[in-house]
């Protein structure tokens, strides 16, 4: 019998890998093997939805926990892999027992990068990666909990808006002189500086945190660099995150911050594929490979992964794109802001409704930010995609519709 | 339960129950209906659960949000009748749906 294909990380990335499997007639063994103890979830609500307890467990699941013995796939959860022997074509898990495979997929995500201060370990300093994660900092929420937040990316400025609508009294410290600074654009940081500043957020901007103290055994406080320390009853911290890749590096597969992966998710090893968060992947769009940390990318990965290994026709890369929610903003951002040369503001921030075009030298649209914005998300998905050149003019005239705005400029709009 | 029918894109029919109070893309997700990919899983964010209602059905769908008709805006294969299938919610009115796919949600 077939050894059939084993699945490592069970994430959003392991998960779809099975179901497109199966979706593509895939009929040999299918084992997804996950670390946490519960079947592929949604993360993004995390921070979001399930933070605020308007969504329960079952609707975090991306299926239902009857799916995997219906479509007969093994879903070991709770369980860790040691190590890969390509040579013996197994998989090591760690209590000893080897599984064979024919083919193998790394989906093992991304790990959070650790801040390295003294008191980082003390109880009531979180973070935010798993459902274990999250049902701890919705369980230390409540009407006027002091939460400092450490870091003030996607991640920390959801939970911040989250743990805020919930009462809680929230300061966010970031190291460098704008929130998202990697991230998104500078029009983009002060619209939700002011947005997080009007719902009653502090934000300390150019803070570096030298540690955090304690009370009775529970956090008191975090310490900044500059001598002042900022009382919390609770504090999370996410600074990032970074590639889940130690198995394929020990494994002696190529890798170079991830999994080094072609746009059909083969890594250096015809055996073994790689998808999701731990990859280093192309993007053919920008001529660059990169590490995406998102779901359309995993998802994106799980199909391409899935139709080649059942020989479909390959499965083009989109456009990257991603979205957050905080309060009544829904931010969806699309393309990467690369090689930009101007950039071109339409609508006016103020009253959150607005767009960035990222522009390169030719006028050809590289990126786009949009605030409560869906008309001009969904148009530019397609002009990134195709290499549109947009009049800055008409871009910012919000007289014109999405649709306009290429319209030809003699032609009647 | 209601049963509701999709329609991939090739012509195989997948007849699933749905669950009355979830979403129609719930429905197509939870019985593996390949075409549905709900990459924002069901946010109104994406629109790639993009299905076209078929017969008299449209009507019994409900109504578009202006977010809603915003994603779907721009879609080259839109149709009258394209619905994100996220912002359908399956009740017992909706026995005996039928949507088709397009040939691809990207």
């Amino acid at each position: 019998m077939s050894a059939g294909v084993i699945i490592v990380g069970a994430g959003h990335a392991g998960g779809a890998m099975a179901a497109a499997l199966r979706q593509n007639g895939y009929a040999d063994p299918i084992t997804v093997i996950g670390a946490e103890p519960v079947a592929p979830y949604q993360r993004p609500p995390l921070s979001k939805a399930w933070l605020k307890g308007e969504a329960q467990q079952a609707d975090l699941l991306l299926r239902p926990d009857s799916f995997y013995a219906e479509k007969s796939i093994g879903l070991r959860t709770s369980t860790h892999v040691a190590a890969i022997d390509r040579a013996a074509r197994t998989v090591r898990l760690a209590d000893g027992e080897a599984l064979p495979y024919d083919h193998l997929v790394i989906a093992t995500g991304s790990r959070l990068r650790k801040l390295d201060v003294p008191g980082i370990a003390t109880p009531g300093v979180l973070e935010l990666r798993t459902l274990a994660d999250a049902e701890r900092i919705r369980s230390a929420i409540r009407q006027g909990v002091r939460m400092a937040i450490v870091g003030g990316g996607y991640v920390g400025l959801e939970v911040a808006a989250s743990a805020r609508s919930l009462g809680a009294e929230v300061v966010v410290i970031e190291r460098e002189q704008r929130l998202l600074a990697r991230v998104a654009s500078p029009e983009l940081s002060a619209f939700f500086e002011r947005r997080h500043r009007e719902q009653g957020v502090s934000i300390e901007l150019g803070a570096s945190v030298s540690g955090f103290e304690a009370r009775d055994g529970q956090v008191s406080a975090v310490r900044l660099a500059d001598g002042r320390s900022l009382p919390c009853d609770v504090a999370v911290v996410g600074i990032g995150a970074q590639a889940q890749d130690e198995l394929a590096v020990q494994a002696g597969l190529s890798c170079r911050d991830g999994i080094v992966v072609d746009e059909l998710c083969r890594t250096s090893d015809p055996l073994i594929h790689a998808i999701g968060d731990c990859t280093q992947r192309p993007l053919p769009r920008y001529g660059a490979s990169m590490r995406l940390e998102s779901v359309p990318n995993a998802l994106e990965q799980a199909r391409q992964a899935a139709a080649d290994l059942c020989g479909k026709p390959a499965v083009k890369s989109d456009v990257p794109w991603f979205w957050s929610d905080q309060y009544d903003v829904r931010l969806q951002i699309v393309g990467l802001p690369r090689d930009v040369a101007s950039k071109v503001v339409r609508g006016d921030p103020s009253v959150g409704k607005f767009c960035v075009f990222h522009l390169d030298a030719d006028g050809c649209l590289q990126a786009l930010e949009a605030v409560n914005s869906p008309g001009e998300f969904a148009a530019a998905r397609q002009w990134v995609g195709a290499r549109q050149i947009i009049d800055a003019t008409r871009a910012a005239d919000t007289g014109l519709t999405p649709k306009q705005i290429i319209a030809a400029p003699d032609q009647p709009t | 339960m209601p049963k509701v029918t999709f329609i991939e894109h090739t012509g195989t029919r997948h007849e699933v129950d749905a669950t009355s109070g979830l979403s129609l893309m719930r429905a197509a997700v939870d019985n593996n209906v390949p075409g549905i990919d709900a990459d924002c899983g069901g946010e109104c964010a994406c629109a790639t659960c993009h299905v076209y209602v078929e017969g008299d059905w449209l009507a019994k769908t409900g109504e578009q949000s202006d977010m809603e008709k915003s994603m779907l805006g721009f879609a080259a294969v839109t149709q009258p009748n394209s619905r994100l299938s996220c912002q359908i919610k399956v009740s017992p009115a909706l026995e005996g749906l039928v949507v088709s796919l397009p040939e691809g949600q990207h």
